[in-house]
């Protein structure tokens, strides 16, 4: 049967083709909607479920491996970073059934604060690395993942980028493998126990390995020679191979699949059939890397391809072609049209937080999620953003220097309750242990909101559907010493300034809690829409300050609310002095 | 043999809904295909736009720049935002309802009023549309990308009526169905 899959959908569907019984994952843009759609089509067949992080993710989904069943995990790039101690070490205990840990690069930061190329992790972890170009590959190379990981005891990195995971493409589907779910496992301590006598001989052991697998893939199904005009041979992989075929239509291609450890010997046979040997490679040369270390004669690679930012046909023609420049037609097709950047929805419960904060103009250390764009105008209530649960270990970074320094400054971090069940508790128990004057905020929306709304430890539901037990931040705040902790409702613009005000004079570490569900939530009802009482109104713009885009100025000067658009949260309402601001329905 | 579509306009207008229906018609109709969108920070008013492509054999999931068949630009404004990918006898469909973005409201901006003045000059090819209105006088303003996929029909001649009906089928939920079907049929026969 025949369907139009994304690389995403495809990954899913090649996990449940290949009788793949557990999927872990923690959300992350592009990455997310492979679990998500083994939640929606296969949780019959795959136990499937959202760890708090990467790492716990990553650890689930080997243990389940080595328990006996053929486990995946996936994640965003910048997610492998976090799990990145457990991949190391998976390298040398090996898998028990196939293993695959699926990486989503994201190419140009479309959703994202770094572009780093994740096939470095399998040449720094030992782990071999596939990379499919289309979705038909993303099925195929999931079920042959696991025949790898398998055959030769390793576990797998599948390497998607954005364009991967989000495009659509023709796949053939096949029927799942029928396998029985049962444990499959025997102690083996020289294997699982990687104190130093068996870490030592297990590395050893990996390089032979990875030695057979370079061998192997000379034969193996994931490359395709393509021998065609033999002036230039290409040698690609990935979405990067879809683009060289459209630029260079007639030129000799070698396209890998198996992208770590590349076969050596396939590439010096490919070497001896052109005359002059290319590597096109988005991003970092990792191909070539690899040629260059087997001292293998290559012509053309990075010392002329940028090794920033994502690829596309015209990019490559003008790298290519001097004579094919794009940047005349874009200068005559340039409008200076209004943009439309992201910006937080109307009815958000985080924006009183932020109009509060900027308007302090505390130092704000904030973190990943839609109230990253707390830093935009009008808001402009943030300073810094880094990683996942960054934001409270910045802020107590900051709070030292407090300490230490004659001139005393405010400082607060701000989280989102799914990131701070990520990555914020630790530097929580830091806060207290080393009795640091930060006031941790965490908005809690009651949902992972930016990749698409999904659920976490803090929303009451799994993955699979099931109710679940909601994590007690105040218990928690309480066991780890926070000296001071308060709730207060999202939308009470002023309760939230008197609280912020508390506690960024309290002495000792604080914690504010606050809490409305996300706007956009499935189930979450809004109020009636508000109106702008133009008699009333004296054009003061205060309520353009909170940066609503149901608000707006019109050309005559007056400021009116889309009715369409307000989900009635009275932000307005409550910053505007002159009573302007009404009910549509009283 | 490879055709470009780019649609494009604002996060809200369902165009994605309309892009999975071409790429089930092109499918069905017997041809190679692949599309691409980014997903992922674009919140509700922000700029989306989806490539198609379909034919013998696609390659690239997006369009080269300055090779689209046609563009289908979902809001007014918008419909400039990617004419540069227009191939010199492309056709350009535009929908001209306006949706005054943010950077507008705010003061920033202004909002471009002369949007069939500056294609005009461009010598460019074009077709449009009130889709919010056809679709809201009939009862139904949600269904507005139906009505412009509908208006633009005309400009896929390979299709056949029994494949439109299959692919809106399969991704219009069924009690909506009828009254798309229906918005559908009544703009194609113009």
């Amino acid at each position: 049967m025949k369907e139009v899959l994304s690389g995403n959908e495809a990954i899913a569907r090649g996990a449940f083709e290949a009788g793949c019984k557990v999927a872990m994952a923690y959300p992350g843009t592009p990455s997310t909607e492979i679990l998500q759609t083994i939640a929606d089509n296969y949780k019959e067949s795959i136990y499937c479920a959202w760890g708090s992080n990467e790492k716990t993710a990553f650890e689930t989904a080997l243990g389940s491996s080595i328990a006996g069943v053929r486990s995946l995990v996936a994640m965003k790039h910048v997610g492998l970073n976090v799990a990145a101690d457990p991949l190391f070490t998976a390298a040398y205990t090996g898998v028990g059934k196939g293993f695959i840990i699926i990486t989503a690069d994201d190419p140009s930061n479309h959703s994202s604060q770094n572009e780093q190329d994740n096939r470095w992790y399998g040449i720094h972890s030992k782990v071999p690395v596939l990379e499919p170009s289309d979705s038909q590959e993303c099925i195929d190379f999931v079920k042959y993942g696991f025949e790898l990981s398998e055959k030769f005891d390793v576990p797998v990195i599948i390497r998607l980028t954005t364009r991967v995971s989000h495009s659509k493409s023709i796949c053939n589907l096949s029927n799942p493998l029928k396998v029985e779910a049962n444990f499959d496992y025997k102690k083996n301590v020289r294997k699982y126990i990687m104190v130093p006598s068996h870490s030592n001989p297990q590395h050893v052991i990996l390089e032979k390995k990875l030695q057979e697998i370079s061998k192997w893939s000379r034969d193996s199904i994931f490359s395709k020679e393509e021998i065609l005009d033999t002036e230039i041979g290409i040698v690609t992989s990935g979405l990067t191979y879809q683009y060289v075929k459209e630029v260079f239509p007639n030129y000799s291609i070698l396209k890998l699949g198996l992208v770590y450890p590349v076969s050596i010997e396939k590439i010096k046979k490919f070497r001896d059939k052109v005359k002059k040997l290319y590597f096109i490679e988005e991003l970092e040369p990792i191909l070539e890397f690899q040629a260059r270390m087997a001292d293998i004669k290559i012509d053309l690679g990075k010392n002329k391809i940028p090794n920033y930012h994502e690829f596309s046909v015209e990019r490559l023609k003008s790298i290519f072609f001097e004579n094919i420049d794009f940047e005349d037609k874009e200068q005559k097709y340039n409008f200076n049209l209004p943009p439309r950047p992201p910006v937080l929805c109307a009815g958000c419960p985080h924006r009183a937080t932020f109009y509060n904060l900027g308007k302090k103009g505390y130092i704000v250390h904030g973190d990943i999620g839609c109230y990253t764009l707390g830093f935009a105008d009008p808001l402009n209530g943030m300073d810094t953003t880094i990683c996942m649960g960054a934001s409270i270990t910045m802020g107590n970074g900051f709070s030292i220097v407090n300490k230490l320094s004659s001139d005393k400054k405010k400082v607060i971090s701000i989280i989102g309750e799914s990131t701070f069940m990520h990555s914020g508790l630790t530097g929580t128990v830091d806060a207290a242990y080393n009795n640091l004057s930060n006031t941790i905020i965490v908005l809690d929306n009651s949902v992972t909101a930016m990749t698409g709304h999904q659920d976490n430890p803090m929303t009451g539901k799994t993955l699979m559907g099931e109710n679940a037990p909601i994590f007690d931040i105040k218990k928690f705040a309480e066991a780890a010493n926070i000296k001071k902790i308060d709730f207060v409702d999202g939308y009470y613009v002023k309760k939230i300034e008197e609280l912020i005000e508390e506690h960024v004079n309290f002495d000792g570490p604080s914690m504010i809690v606050v809490k409305k569900p996300c706007v956009l939530k499935k189930g979450v009802k809004t109020n009636p829409p508000l109106k702008i009482n133009q008699e009333k109104c004296k054009k003061c713009k205060m309520c353009l300050k909170i940066g609503c885009p149901a608000i707006s100025l019109t050309k005559e000067g007056n400021i009116v609310i889309d009715e369409t658009m307000c989900a009635g949260c009275t932000v307005c309402y409550q910053v505007c002095s002159f009573h302007a601001i009404e009910h549509t329905k009283n | 043999m490879v055709k470009n579509i780019l649609l494009n306009g604002v996060g809200g207008q369902g165009i994605l809904l309309v892009s999975e229906i071409l790429v089930e018609a092109f499918l069905l109709a017997g041809y190679d295909v692949k599309k691409n969108e980014i997903h992922g920070m674009s919140q509700r008013g922000g700029i989306v736009n989806s490539h198609i492509r379909y034919g013998d054999k696609i390659y690239s999931p997006t369009i080269p720049y300055g090779e689209a068949d046609i563009i289908i630009s979902f809001e007014y404004c918008e419909a400039l935002r990617f004419l540069g990918y227009l191939k010199n006898n492309g056709i350009i469909i535009f929908n001209t309802q306006k949706i005054i973005p943010i950077s507008v409201s705010t003061g920033k901006f202004n909002y471009p009023e002369n949007v069939e003045e500056i294609i005009q000059k461009l010598n460019i090819k074009y077709d449009k549309f009130d889709a919010f209105e056809y679709a809201k006088e009939f009862g139904l303003p949600k269904a507005s990308n139906i009505a412009l996929l509908a208006y633009s029909s005309k400009y896929f001649q390979e299709i056949d009526d029994f494949i439109w009906e299959k692919a809106l089928r399969k991704y219009i939920k069924e009690k909506y169905f009828e009254k798309n079907f229906e918005i559908f049929n009544n703009l194609r026969k113009k």
